[in-house]
């Protein structure tokens, strides 16, 4: 069927576009950029951001008393628009004065300085001085820490983003905009502090932040003091979805592998040990696939209590997420813990005996793509006498602050490896920075344990892609073994609801907080609402699986030793005690007014 | 015999509740309750003068009624036949026992449509609403009339929106039924918001009714089965009586199913307003009904096409509904020919400030400012001058003298700089500061701006913080340019109506009063001798005596001198809090 086309003159050229297309995208495809602020849009995951309420993008729409907003206003038939005219220059000015006038200018000592918004639009626009600003009040707010996101409202312009990733894309709903008029802001109902909120700690609203309004805690001094501090083993551990996006930081175009150079910036930061969270990915697999295959054991003999669907557990924004919303299902996901804490309770355990020093003497450093890594490393069950089995976890950003604070010539570094044993890993843990990635590293081992055939190809391509939820039957040897898999929080609500109905058709379940997985994680490098860069990540990961000589995760040697010399074997009583949890009803602890 | 005690909010705050019930029990110990009835009804529109009570057939208003005066009432009244003089209105008693009230200055100018049963009826009783064509309209339109008949009744009819915006109803009404849907709404709009206005509230009050069936006309006309009244929860009284009204209206089988025997069915539930005045913008009212944050939203999509839960919704304003039972029974042409070219019919409005007759009125639209201000309203309080009224509610403009001869209508007085609203009228006398005056409307809007779009959430506090800043006698010539542009580009870019409008009492001033803005920024003064940063107190010598009293009431200890002598004020520490001047007995403290 042919699309219907409307044809409207804008300034003062002929265009045909698309019934429906709004002005700025037909601006945009005759080549005329009109400036944006609260408007967001990713194009592959179908998430569009267009509440209307900067008006930085107002334009003239002849035969109009008012300005219209170019974001949201349709292209009508014969319409004629002015998008950079002297009377559209001075109202967007105007209003970008009055934003700014309501905005600290802290810009010095703000996380966001150079990858801001506002910074990069008071620049576009010309603007030098902000009329009036002598007598004008500002709304300020109290600061908000949580353990993993800080919200400093006071830099907020109400572009409701966040309150969007929250709500619509994540179905969170921590925050939503309150107060009226000037004090109006987004934050949780009845200014709550997140930490008695639903907040999951995804950290999407701090992804999309225009401003530094929200932004993660940063661990980059605490981890200087563990490095300078020489009676502790420093020990790090980089997630997967890492080495894919840390490159756009120092100017590498998206999708750049950067993973022998993080190693060396590592070393030359001056970790003791440089170690691979993928290694504990692996660990993650044998534990969770012989935990899906034991379940699945039951299930075909006919057992009530088989717990089918198995849930990934590696993701700790979506285990928040089900601990505050579906507490009853608890007991639904594998009871594996993420990588990030195996790898932690492997350090202080497996690894400080091998080289001879106490826990105490040993700090764990996580590099994450992730917030919800912050306060999961934080959870009481994950330490040993108050001794956490991960000390810091810092997202991506600051690891690439922490660089360019040490004045480490990022492009420059020679390509170097892990150190061994727990830097060695295999395609499949690499692949668990992809949504549908864990699903399918455990596909690869469950299937080669269960048919006790080997894999005769490894690309399941058919768990790969962007789209929100999907599903897939593999064969596994004649039995039709069906998963599911989500990524975004809004999806996973989906399937979680079908589960709690009874009414799920699937064996395993894969889930990932973050839209894309981990790469496009709450402390990746901003993305800027360009979802072609998370796209890129994607397809970095999926070649450093195919470059891995091994690429399943129960041929690890390194996995394999770890068993004979500590664990035994997986679901052990040790890897029980070591690389087990469980989950908790917080329902509670959502304080919905004090 | 009746006795009609105006049971509206303002009367009650003044007891009229105890008048009623003293009437009554008068009435019972003279043993006349066979003959007389007290009966509670809506606002007359005189509020001025209220609690009003009035006395039927013989139509005798007695004002500023007391509940003690009730013995009187009966006694002379209505046992003796003789009007109490004492408590006669003012304008009544001035005029022969046979005059019409019709005729005084209050009542000769206007029309009443939508207030036609407002003071006349109990708006409990629905049998009275019946015995004045009350639901006379729906069977018309369900027995005579097509839904496209009655949309196009309303269409010829001229009526326009009577909440703010003057969108013309039969539109939005063809466009509602045009658009395709397996449930459609109506709304009435009762979230008044503006100060000082109480249009939709007295309708509800005194004519629950006219609203319902107006309801079921247009759910009839547009092919809706649901109504949703949102009003705000601060209307207790109009809340009663609309579910009064809504229970008995199922009763008599006028809501509900197969209404009047035929095929149509509507009923309609109530939605209560937590009083945010943007929620008055139908988008935002629609969000709000859906127990979302009321915030507008853009339009198009318009509430006919995607309105409450997505549906086609048309929305309409309570005076506006009020009108409609009239149109269809008494015909389009009849309401078309009253009132200007394109602004048909009456409006009502609710006159405030420094006015002698404050209260509610409507009159025919073309009704000029000076015809409202000074025949219906009396003319200014004290015998002061005008010098300015506000039209529209907080975000109308202020208009001068030289407006005074428009006829008033939507057009006009937007061509003027103001706007019709949803009919405030605040009148202003030479003692009047403009310049406060602005600042005054700002602050309301500063705080009912929702916050969604920048130019409302944060231009609007600039501008407030501007005038605030020449108040108090610190701002430059420059400002005043800066002022203008910030509030054209606040009308220009701001996401709904109320930013669109809220800097209309700026721009209003800046272009009638500039005189007065150039005096309070050049000369550090304010003409009207309102805004106190600008007042200089000090002490005149050849009138001091010294007897110390100033110096005795000065909280702040700002004022000098020894017994007997002449005593000095300390312009640093004076805070104008006047007490001085209103202590000394010499008039020896003069302010400038």
């Amino acid at each position: 069927m042919k699309m219907e086309t409307v044809k409207l003159t804008i300034d003062n050229k002929q265009i045909e576009v698309n019934k429906g297309t709004t002005l700025l995208k037909a601006a945009r495809q005759m080549g005329v950029e009109i400036p944006t602020l609260c408007h967001m849009e990713l194009h592959d995951l179908n998430i569009e951001n267009k509440p209307g309420g900067c008006r930085i993008c107002v334009v003239e729409v002849q035969g109009r008393r008012n300005l219209a907003p170019a974001c949201i206003t349709k292209c009508e038939e014969g319409m004629s628009v002015r998008t950079h005219n002297p009377r559209v220059l001075n109202a967007r000015r105007t209003v970008m004065e009055f934003i700014l006038s309501d905005h600290p200018k802290d810009c010095l000592i703000c996380p966001k300085s150079g990858h801001c918004d506002l910074q990069d639009m008071a620049n576009r626009l010309g603007i030098r001085e902000i009329p009036g600003q002598d007598i004008a009040a500002m709304s300020t707010y109290r600061k908000d820490t949580s353990p993993s996101i800080i919200r400093e409202l006071d830099k907020c312009i109400m572009c409701r983003r966040c309150e969007m990733m929250c709500n619509e894309v994540q179905t969170v709903g921590a925050l939503s905009a309150i107060n009226r008029g000037f004090m109006a802001v987004v934050a949780p109902a009845f200014e709550q502090n997140l930490e008695y909120s639903p907040c999951t700690y995804c950290g999407q609203c701090v992804a999309v932040c225009p401003t530094g309004a929200l932004t993660e805690v940063d661990h980059t001094r605490d981890v200087l003091r563990a490095l300078v501090d020489p009676s502790k083993t420093v020990v790090v551990q980089t997630a997967p979805a890492v080495r894919a996006a840390l490159g756009e930081e120092f100017g590498l175009k998206p999708g750049t592998l950067v993973t022998g150079k993080l190693v060396a910036a590592l070393k030359a930061l001056g970790f003791d040990y440089v170690f691979d969270t993928d290694f504990a990915a692996d660990l993650t697999i044998m534990e969770e696939g012989t935990e899906l295959l034991s379940r699945l054991g039951k299930f075909l003999k006919g057992e009530k209590d088989a717990n089918i669907p198995i849930l990934t557990s590696c993701c700790p924004g979506w285990v928040n997420f089900f601990e505050h919303n579906y507490p009853e299902l608890k007991d639904v996901p594998s009871t594996a813990k993420s990588p990030q804490q195996m790898f932690g309770a492997i350090a202080k355990t497996y690894f400080a005996d091998k080289i001879n020093i106490k826990r105490q003497d040993m700090v764990v450093v996580s590099i994450m793509p992730c917030l919800a890594k912050k306060y999961e490393s934080q959870r009481p069950e994950f330490a040993v006498d108050g001794n956490p089995d991960v000390d810091f976890s810092i997202s991506t950003r600051e690891l690439a602050a922490f660089i360019r604070q040490a004045n480490i010539d990022f492009n420059g570094l020679p390509d170097m490896d892990f150190d061994r044993p727990l830097g060695e890993s295999t395609g499949a843990g690499v692949i668990f920075g992809n949504t549908g990635g864990v699903i399918e590293a455990a596909v690869r081992t469950a299937y080669e344990i269960f048919t006790k055939k080997k894999l005769s190809r490894l690309d399941f391509t058919e768990l790969r892609g962007m789209e929100g939820v999907r599903q897939a039957v593999i064969d596994f040897d004649g039995f039709p073994l069906s998963i599911g898999i989500a990524h975004g929080l809004g999806n996973a609500r989906k399937l979680l609801d079908e589960v709690r109905a009874g009414r799920s058709k699937f064996h395993a379940i894969e889930v990932m907080a973050c839209p894309g997985g981990c790469i496009g994680g709450g402390g990746q490098p901003l993305h800027h609402g360009d979802s072609s860069v998370l796209k890129a990540r994607a397809k970095a990961i999926y070649d450093e699986d195919k470059n891995k000589q091994i690429r399943v995760s129960h041929e690890n040697q390194y996995i394999l030793q770890l068993y004979k010399e500590y664990l035994g074997e997986p679901g052990s009583e040790k890897a029980h005690h070591l690389l087990h949890t469980h989950y908790f009803d917080k329902k509670a602890k959502i304080i919905i007014k004090k | 015999m009746h006795l009609l005690v105006c049971g509206a909010t303002t009367c009650r705050t003044s007891e009229s509740d105890l008048i009623a019930e003293n009437l009554r029990r008068e009435i019972e110990e003279k043993g006349l309750q066979s003959e007389v009835q007290v009966i509670m009804t809506g606002c007359f529109g005189f509020c001025e003068k209220g609690p009003v009570v009035r006395v039927m057939p013989d139509n005798t208003y007695y004002a500023r009624v007391k509940p003690e005066d009730a013995p009187v009432i009966v006694a002379e009244h209505v046992i003796k036949g003789k009007r109490v003089q004492r408590l006669l209105h003012t304008e009544m008693a001035a005029q022969s026992a046979a005059t019409e009230p019709k005729q005084t200055g209050f009542r000769r100018k206007q029309i009443r449509i939508a207030l036609r049963n407002c003071g006349s009826i109990n708006p409990e009783n629905i049998d009275e609403y019946i015995a004045r064509d009350g639901y006379a309209a729906l069977g018309k339109c369900l027995t005579e009339m097509s839904p496209a008949q009655v949309v196009e009744q309303i269409k010829l009819s001229g009526l326009r929106g009577r909440g703010g915006g003057g969108f013309p109803t039969g539109l939005k009404w063809e466009i509602a039924a045009r658009n395709k849907a397996d449930q459609k709404y109506v709304v009435c709009n009762a979230d008044e918001g503006d100060p000082g206005a109480f249009m939709d509230r007295s309708v509800l009050e005194g004519d629950p009714h006219s609203v319902l069936e107006a309801m079921a006309i247009c759910g009839y006309a547009i092919g809706a089965s649901k109504g949703l009244i949102y009003i705000r929860a601060e209307y207790p009284l109009a809340i009663q009586r609309l579910k009064t009204a809504i229970s008995q209206a199922r009763e008599y089988g006028l809501l509900g199913q197969e209404i009047l025997g035929s095929s149509f069915m509507f009923d309609i539930e109530m939605r209560y307003g937590a009083g945010a005045f943007v929620c008055g913008e139908e988008t935002a009212l629609i969000h709000s009904m859906e127990g979302e944050r009321g915030e507008p939203t853009n339009k198009p999509p318009f509430p006919a096409e995607s309105g409450f839960l997505g549906k086609p919704t048309n929305v309409n304003n309570v005076e506006t509904l009020a009108s409609i039972p009239v149109i269809i029974n008494k015909g389009a042409a009849w309401f078309a020919s009253i009132g200007t070219e394109k602004s048909k019919g009456t409006k009502v409005f609710a006159l405030a400030g420094k006015i002698n007759n404050v209260g509610l009125i409507e009159v025919p639209m073309g009704t000029t400012l000076r015809e409202v201000i000074f025949e219906i309203g009396g003319g200014i309080k004290n015998g002061k001058k005008f010098k300015a009224v506000q039209t529209g509610g907080p975000s109308g403009g202020c208009l001068t003298e030289k407006h005074l001869d428009i006829a008033i209508d939507f057009d006009n007085l937007i061509a003027a700089g103001s706007m019709m609203g949803s009919g405030g009228m605040i009148v202003m006398d030479e003692d009047d500061c403009m310049v406060s005056v602005a600042k005054y409307f700002l602050e309301f809007t500063v705080e009912e701006s929702c916050g969604k779009c920048s130019p409302c959430r944060i231009g609007n506090k600039r501008l407030h913080e501007l005038l605030e800043h020449i108040t108090k006698g610190n701002g430059t010539m420059a400002d005043l340019d800066r002022l203008r542009n910030m509030s054209l580009v606040i009308k220009d870019t701001s996401l709904c109506g109320l930013g669109q409008s809220s800097p209309n009492p700026v721009l209003s001033t800046l272009a009638n009063f500039m005189d007065e803005y150039v005096a309070h920024v050049t000369d550090k003064k304010c003409p009207s001798g309102q805004c106190r940063d600008l007042m200089r107190y000090s002490v005149i010598p050849d009138k001091c005596v010294g007897c110390t009293a100033c110096a005795r009431a000065c909280p702040v200890n700002a004022i000098s001198g020894e017994r007997k002598e002449v005593h000095f004020i300390d312009q640093d520490k004076c805070i104008k809090c006047n007490a001085c001047f209103e202590k000394c007995k010499f008039a020896a403290v003069l302010i400038n």
